[in-house]
């Protein structure tokens, strides 16, 4: 029978979905994309590189291909003591993210500071590189942009790893806070009518500028994250809350993440769980007057990634 | 089953490829709710299987969606289509060894896709969990070969016209991989940022409202005038229906996103849009009830109407919360809390489920040429559902206005944690009994195939008496 009757509907069928997805899709694609990075999605980008979900560079999720944020107090080449500066370490090979490959991302002012100033004219996946974000102010307005630093300062990458105080693996941790499904209960969205006083500010329009994913998060089972860093900066508390939630929040329903230590302590010693549960059961009835210690990572652990990742979040 | 696989197109008996996807997703549905009620357990018990990678909440949260979206309400529409639209357009399936091809595709996609999912590789965007290459898979093997058999079979109908439920089908199907696609671009061309968290929610709304909702109302548009014997009540109203899902349904995405720094003219634009989905919804429910006039025992003393219509009822709470809870006025309120969590169980586990099981069983009675074989295990298997639905629904509801009130008066989370830990539990329980009940609904399908009565040539399984 054909649809010869149904000339009429089927052409305004096609009419219908199409203006509906010009209007949905198309129009807002365009606002969105011409809003300007902020300084924190500057941070963002150079902090979690490309992707941090499924992507050919870590098809299984394991935090590879990730940058390494690095905080510095001394200058890497000239050794000169300077103010508390992250720089951001590519190695070579690992991925840029999308604002540095793109224009469209960062917006026209950033681009073109970063590329005077900044030298980012001059990235290379295979090379890799040393990044900062810096702020440039003109007549009273504040303009972020990303500079090569490998270029503009002679900062190596082993020497950068070598100068740091600190070493941030943020990136490598925001891949398990999407593997282990964190979103699902935290998010990462203050929102806009309230959560000001428990969870901080909101985020700003360009706040997300070449993130992916925005992990946002839309089911609040648990506090919000997006400042956490800045209500709790203690990395012991976080090491025993990821080990068992329950040894410092004894009503908390999180998920206990102690197979992300792999298994082994710091020291390489095998973890016990079971003997660990019978004392931490034994302190919770008590029977016990101190809970059982909680081993500590080791610095390739998942864990490590991840509470990293969760300090950051500042 | 899988011998048709190689048969020729005449030697497959008609219905082969509905009866394979209808036990498909009756084992992917038990799966599913499986799923969800040790994740419920895991709410309320947060020890409960603790320590092991693969059985953490984060894991499994996300696999419980997608088993219950694509094995359980998509494969039971795929089951329901491949034998209602040729049984509207008079005519046998286009091919029937397509649709068996299609179903064997399917759950060998699901199992790669669920499977990868559950050991982490996923995109981190809700709904849209699967990797890309599992999204193309989707689209490509498991969607577009239904569409394209329900395509050409409404092609080759032989009746005139085409009625309303094959309006649906055809229609959402098409728009299914059209959203697959094109919902997926962030992932297929790495787009970012706000961008990228828009269109995460674009797919979200419109695989829900451009397929889930219009085909589990197709359904009941053909079972509900099939079993009762009552013409649809009005043609036009469903014209309505149909017109106004395509308009207003396809453009609120953004009304799952207003607390974020999204333009607000895009926000202000979904939610009135939002609120006008009242529009098909006022018109569906309407139309169903007044089909069911003089008919109403049925509604007792029927199963499938008696799931269809308890299917059309929950729509009227669900396209109310629907319509309203995503308005500024309402959505600063609810917006994260359970009471979301609800409204998702009344959409899929309530309005859809109950609908497609109803289609589910009568299809496999029609295909199978066996009446049902337990009419009282039917029945426990309803009530199973319906008050294992209510209390989760009632439970999450409650559980979302307390941390409604905790959110916005601030109060320390953990303390909403401690509220909230009754409803947990009930919540467990309620979606318990919906994964037991499951296991009574597959018992007796097996035991119909084996056992039922056979019906004779030219009669429908709603005109025979049950023999238990």
């Amino acid at each position: 029978m054909g649809f010869r009757e149904y000339r009429v509907g089927s052409i305004m069928f096609g009419v219908a979905l199409a203006t509906s997805m010009i209007i949905t899709i198309y129009m807002p694609g365009l606002d969105i994309s011409n809003t300007k990075a902020t300084a924190t999605a500057l941070e963002k980008q150079l902090t979690y590189g490309k992707i941090a979900g499924f992507d050919l560079g870590d098809p299984f999720l394991h935090g590879d291909d990730k940058p390494i944020k690095v905080i510095l107090k001394k200058d890497p080449k000239t050794g000169a003591v300077m103010d508390e500066t992250a720089a951001y370490v590519f190695k070579p090979g690992t991925s840029l993210p999308s604002g540095l490959i793109h224009d469209q991302i960062n917006g026209e002012a950033i681009n073109k500071l970063s590329v005077s100033l900044g030298k980012t004219d001059q990235v290379s996946v295979e090379a890799g590189g040393v990044y900062l974000v810096e702020k440039s102010v003109k007549n009273g307005v504040e303009t972020p942009y990303i500079e090569l630093a490998s270029v503009t300062r002679g900062w190596t990458i082993d020497a950068t790893l070598k100068a740091a105080d600190q070493e941030i693996l943020a990136g490598a941790g925001k891949t398990m806070f999407v593997r282990e499904g964190c979103w699902w209960c935290h998010t990462l969205l203050p929102e806009q009518t309230h959560d000001w006083q428990s969870f901080g500010r909101p985020p700003m329009l360009g706040d997300f500028n070449g993130e992916s994913p925005t992990t946002f998060g839309s089911d609040r089972k648990a506090p919000d994250l997006l400042h956490v860093g800045s209500r709790n900066s203690s990395k012991e508390w976080m090491m025993m809350h990821f080990f068992n939630p329950r040894l410092v929040q004894p009503h908390s329903i999180m998920p206990r993440y102690d197979y992300l230590w792999g298994g082994v302590d710091k020291k390489g010693n095998t973890i016990d769980l079971n003997q660990w549960d019978k004392e931490f059961v034994a302190y919770r009835d008590g029977d016990r007057v101190y809970p059982p210690e909680v081993p500590d990572y080791a610095d390739n652990s998942e864990i490590r990634y991840l509470i990293d990742f969760v300090l950051n979040l500042k | 089953m899988l011998k048709y696989l190689f048969a020729k197109e005449k030697d497959i008996p008609g219905g082969s490829a509905s009866i394979f996807f209808g036990f498909s997703c009756i084992m992917w549905f038990i799966i599913g709710t499986g799923l969800g009620s040790f994740n419920a357990a895991k709410l309320a018990f947060p020890d409960f299987f603790t320590h092991y990678y693969a059985l953490q909440f984060g894991h499994m949260r996300q696999v419980h969606v997608h088993t219950v979206i694509f094995g359980w309400i998509v494969g039971a529409f795929a089951a329901s289509a491949l034998y209602i639209v040729p049984a509207l357009g008079n005519t046998k399936l286009w091919s029937e060894k397509l649709g068996v091809w299609n179903a064997l595709l399917w759950n060998l996609g699901l199992m790669l896709g669920l499977s990868t999912l559950w050991f982490g590789m996923t995109s981190g965007r809700e709904y849209s969990d699967f990797m890309w290459p599992i999204d193309i898979y989707i689209a490509l093997f498991m969607v577009l070969p239904l569409f394209v058999n329900i395509f050409m079979s409404i092609v080759n109908r032989r009746t005139q016209g085409i009625y309303t439920t094959n309006w649906f089908f055809a229609g959402s199907f098409f728009m299914l991989i059209i959203v697959f696609l094109i919902g997926n671009m962030p992932e297929f061309l790495h787009l970012t940022g706000l961008n990228e968290a828009y269109m995460t929610w674009w797919f979200a709304h419109n695989v829900l409202g451009l397929l889930i909702t219009p085909v589990a109302a197709a359904i009941t548009y053909y079972i509900v005038p099939k079993v009762t014997g009552n013409p649809l009540y009005s043609h036009r109203v469903g014209h309505l229906h149909f017109w106004s899902i395509v308009v207003f349904y396809s453009t609120p995405a953004a009304h799952h996103l207003m607390s974020s720094p999204l333009p607000e003219w895009l926000k202000s634009f979904a939610s009135v849009e939002g609120v006008l989905i009242l529009v098909p919804a006022v018109a569906y429910v309407c139309n169903i009830l007044l089909t069911m006039q003089g008919r109403w025992s049925m509604f007792v003393e029927n199963l499938e109407i008696k799931y269809t219509i308890t299917g059309v009822l929950l729509a009227i709470p669900l396209n109310m919360q629907g319509g309203f809870q995503q308005t500024r006025a309402i959505n600063w309120y609810v917006h994260g809390t359970g009471w979301i969590v609800a409204h998702a169980h009344l959409a899929l586990l309530g309005f859809s489920t109950f609908a497609e099981a109803a289609a589910v069983y009568y299809g496999m009675q029609t295909m199978l040429r066996r009446k049902l074989y337990s009419l009282s295990l039917g029945n426990f298997h309803f009530w199973m559902l319906l008050i294992g639905f209510s209390l989760y629904w009632v439970s999450m509801t409650i559980a979302g206005l307390i941390q409604g009130a905790g959110k916005i008066y601030e109060v320390p989370y953990l303390d909403i944690v401690i509220a909230e830990h009754p409803y947990m539990i009930v919540r467990w329980l309620g979606g318990t009994m919906v994964f037991l009940g499951n296991i009574v609904w597959l018992y007796n399908m097996y035991m119909t195939v084996k056992h039922g009565e056979k019906l004779e040539h030219g009669v429908l399984p709603h005109e025979v008496a049950y023999v238990r």
